[in-house]
């Protein structure tokens, strides 16, 4: 077929978008994932803009992602460690609560704010396409620059109290896997209910809160006993905790049981976050 | 010839009352189920698709195709449902029912400035808008310069926005959109907005693009923009196509009804009490596509057709015509008509009527010596759809459709 020559020089860039069908969804599940690649770029803008706005409106900037963790982990050594006699399994105080603040804190910010995404993006999501999903990942991955700068800190912990990683330290990548996946798979369904309900921001503080005690931040998990332990592994954050412990300190066991069990709550979490996503995408722009 | 770009079909989408489903806290959903649980199950449940009392379709069997290059104006009153196509084709919100297939790569600007961030430089939020809109990384980077040059922001760009200026902050947004270059376009009325001297680069750049051969879908409720970029042209209204047709047909019949407040009444009705009355109008020549309807230069016949029902030995007649403001753009009047009983042709001749597109009303009166016996307003109204030939703003176009010629001779200078 002829083609008129402008339309040739128009086609010329390498069509990253072909024939789009317009129609009312159906089907239930449809992570599409070269459209998420192709989409990549803005996605890398989102979480650039996240982290630049959020240093530049603070005073002190980046040191807040010191201070939080560290301060908690001040708190707690104190009133746990010190006065309640909690047990650390043989770590220092400081050692044991920071290891578990580090993906902890992490968690945190990152569920709250993929929670808040979509309703703070409402004139950008009634402006634009793009896959919807974009949003909570952003809020998520760009969690990551305050993790790495805690991760830091920790680094001069380690040193200053004489801990040397062991080999078991090539597991962390994968329990960090674990924490990203766990803030994302919340913040899917968090995301959308707050699109629909705006009584869910107000929970979610409660919400991480209880979260916090049913996940060994302030204890070891070994208080659970053996015959629950993979019921308590149902708490994908009970994983990721003890692994971080496990990992980064080579003390305690490798957390069999429980990784398994928190693995497989991922998965169903992830999953279920995108099964809802999806169902309340296609409306998201007419109810946000 | 050419391919298709945008194939709609039977496009609809169904709201709920108010336009826009509000969120709802739990509390009210509470309560609804409350309520009626089982209205509430039933208005969850997936079949309920005939709408009933408490949706609104706000588009409906909307069916078109666009070839590429093509340029369509999307035009109807508040809430016809334009913007609601634009949505649906730009992908912010999904259809009801019906499809839509678009060939090429998609852009909208249904806002500027979408993603701007006041705590952002200038050049932070023009990497981050662009991106938003579609840009690549490298596309931005090599635009930049232009971008920045167009919004004529270059010392401040390394400035948070928030210390700019609301024109300011306007100039880069409409500066990122203007350099947006998709092959397919949609501009929702961004245009509307703005300083007027920015305005005017804007709609040249938009000009540019039209004619560098993109497809390009625009809502505007500017007729002269709609007239000046477009070929083609949707009347929509009441979430349906009204009419669909070449730009001037269309604009002249989507004016008239505005003009006329809704009525599409083309002649009186008879009464027998008065003496004379006017009973219809239309345009002799040049003949176009409606009888209210100019669409070329030259000579123009209007003729009006009155009843005479006794005889008027000194008729005097008058017919003025006004523009969309009420403004009165030429009038005449004629003395010592002798009239009888019965239908008379009022042919008026005139050589040219060069007046800008748009739309204008004719006012006729009939008098016997010193007596007023009718005067009529004439409908519909006279639409002028010519092509237009004078200033590209509209503020600056005037009244007369006037073409003219600019001749540039530089003097010779005289040695001293």
């Amino acid at each position: 077929m002829a083609v008129p020559q402008t339309h040739v020089a128009l086609a010329a860039a390498p069509n990253e978008f072909p024939s789009v069908h317009i129609a009312a969804r159906r089907g239930w599940l449809a992570l599409d994932l070269p459209e998420l690649w192709a989409y990549r770029e803005l996605l890398y803008f989102f979480i650039w803009r996240d982290i630049k706005v959020r240093y530049k409106q603070t005073a002190i900037g980046a040191a807040w992602a010191v201070l939080q963790p560290l301060m908690t982990m001040a708190v707690f050594s104190l009133f746990f460690g010190r006065l309640a006699r909690i047990s650390s399994q043989g770590l220092p105080y400081p050692i044991f609560y920071y290891c578990a603040l580090l993906p902890w804190t992490y968690f945190q910010t990152a569920t709250q704010s993929a929670t808040n995404i979509v309703v703070e993006q409402q004139r950008v999501i009634t402006k634009i396409y793009f896959p919807r999903v974009v949003l909570p990942i952003s809020a998520v991955l760009s969690g990551l620059l305050d993790f790495a700068i805690s991760f830091g800190v920790f680094l001069v912990m380690m040193v200053y109290y004489h801990i040397a990683p062991t080999r078991a330290v090539i597991w962390l990548p994968a329990f960090m896997l674990l924490a990203i996946l766990t803030a994302l798979g919340v913040g899917l369904w968090l995301s959308a209910l707050n699109a629909l309900y705006r009584d869910v921001r107000y929970v979610v503080p409660f919400l991480v809160q209880f979260w916090m005690f049913a996940s060994p931040v302030v204890y070891p998990s070994s208080l659970v006993s053996e015959k629950w332990r993979w019921l308590y592994g149902l708490n994908p954050m009970a994983g990721v905790i003890e692994g971080f412990r496990w990992a980064l300190t080579g003390h305690g066991q490798p957390p069999g049981i429980l990784l398994a069990a928190s693995s497989a709550a991922v998965v169903l979490l992830v999953f279920g976050g995108l099964v809802y996503y999806h169902a309340v995408e296609g409306t998201m722009a007419d109810v946000v | 010839m050419s391919d298709v770009a945008i194939h709609v079909e039977s496009l609809g989408k169904r709201y709920r009352i108010g336009g826009r489903a509000r969120y709802l806290t739990m509390r009210d959903r509470l309560a609804n189920v409350l309520k009626s649980p089982a209205r509430w199950f039933h208005s969850n449940g997936a079949g309920n698709s005939d709408g009933g009392p408490r949706h609104i379709w706000a588009l409906r069997n909307v069916s078109f195709d666009m070839h590429e290059g093509e340029v369509l104006g999307l035009i109807g009153r508040n809430g016809a449902g334009k913007t609601t196509l634009l949505k649906i084709l730009s992908r912010v919100t999904q259809p009801t029912e019906g499809s839509a297939e678009i060939r090429g790569r998609v852009g909208s600007l249904l806002e500027v400035g979408t993603g701007f961030h006041p705590e952002l430089t200038g050049r932070e939020n023009t990497y981050l808008n662009g991106a938003i809109l579609g840009m690549g990384k490298k596309e931005i980077e090599r635009k930049f310069d232009d971008i920045v040059a167009f919004a004529e922001v270059a010392d401040f760009i390394d400035t948070p926005l928030k210390h700019y200026s609301t024109g300011m902050q306007m100039r880069l947004a409409f500066a990122v959109a203007a350099h947006f270059e998709p092959q397919i376009l949609l501009v929702d009325e961004v245009l509307a907005v703005g300083d007027l001297s920015f305005q005017k680069k804007c709609l040249a750049k938009m000009g540019e693009v039209a004619h560098a051969g993109r497809t390009i879908v625009f809502v505007t409720h500017q007729m002269n923009q709609i007239r000046r970029l477009c070929e083609k042209v949707i009347w929509m209204d009441g979430g349906t196509i009204r009419q669909a047709g070449p730009t001037n047909e269309v604009v002249g019949a989507y004016e008239s009804e505005v003009l006329s407040g809704g009525s599409s009444q083309q002649s009186r009705e008879n009464s027998p009490l008065i003496k004379a009355q006017f009973l219809r109008w239309e345009i002799v020549a040049p003949s176009a596509s409606a009888p209210n309807l100019i669409d070329q230069q030259g000579p123009v016949a209007i003729r009006f057709t009155l009843d005479v029902k006794r005889p008027m030995p000194r008729a005097m007649h008058g017919i003025s015509l006004y523009d969309a403001d009420r403004r009165l753009v030429w009038g005449n009047g004629f003395r010592g008509l002798a009239l009888d009983v019965g239908h008379h042709d009022f042919t008026h001749e005139l050589r040219e009527l060069p007046l800008k597109p748009g739309a204008y009303s004719w006012s006729v009166t009939l008098w016997d010596e010193n007596d007023l016996v009718d005067t009529w307003d004439a409908v519909p109204e006279l639409i002028v759809g010519t092509q237009p030939l004078t200033h590209w703003l509209d503020e600056w176009s005037g009244v007369l459709n006037i073409p003219s010629r600019l001749r540039v001779e530089q003097m010779q200078e005289e040695k001293p």
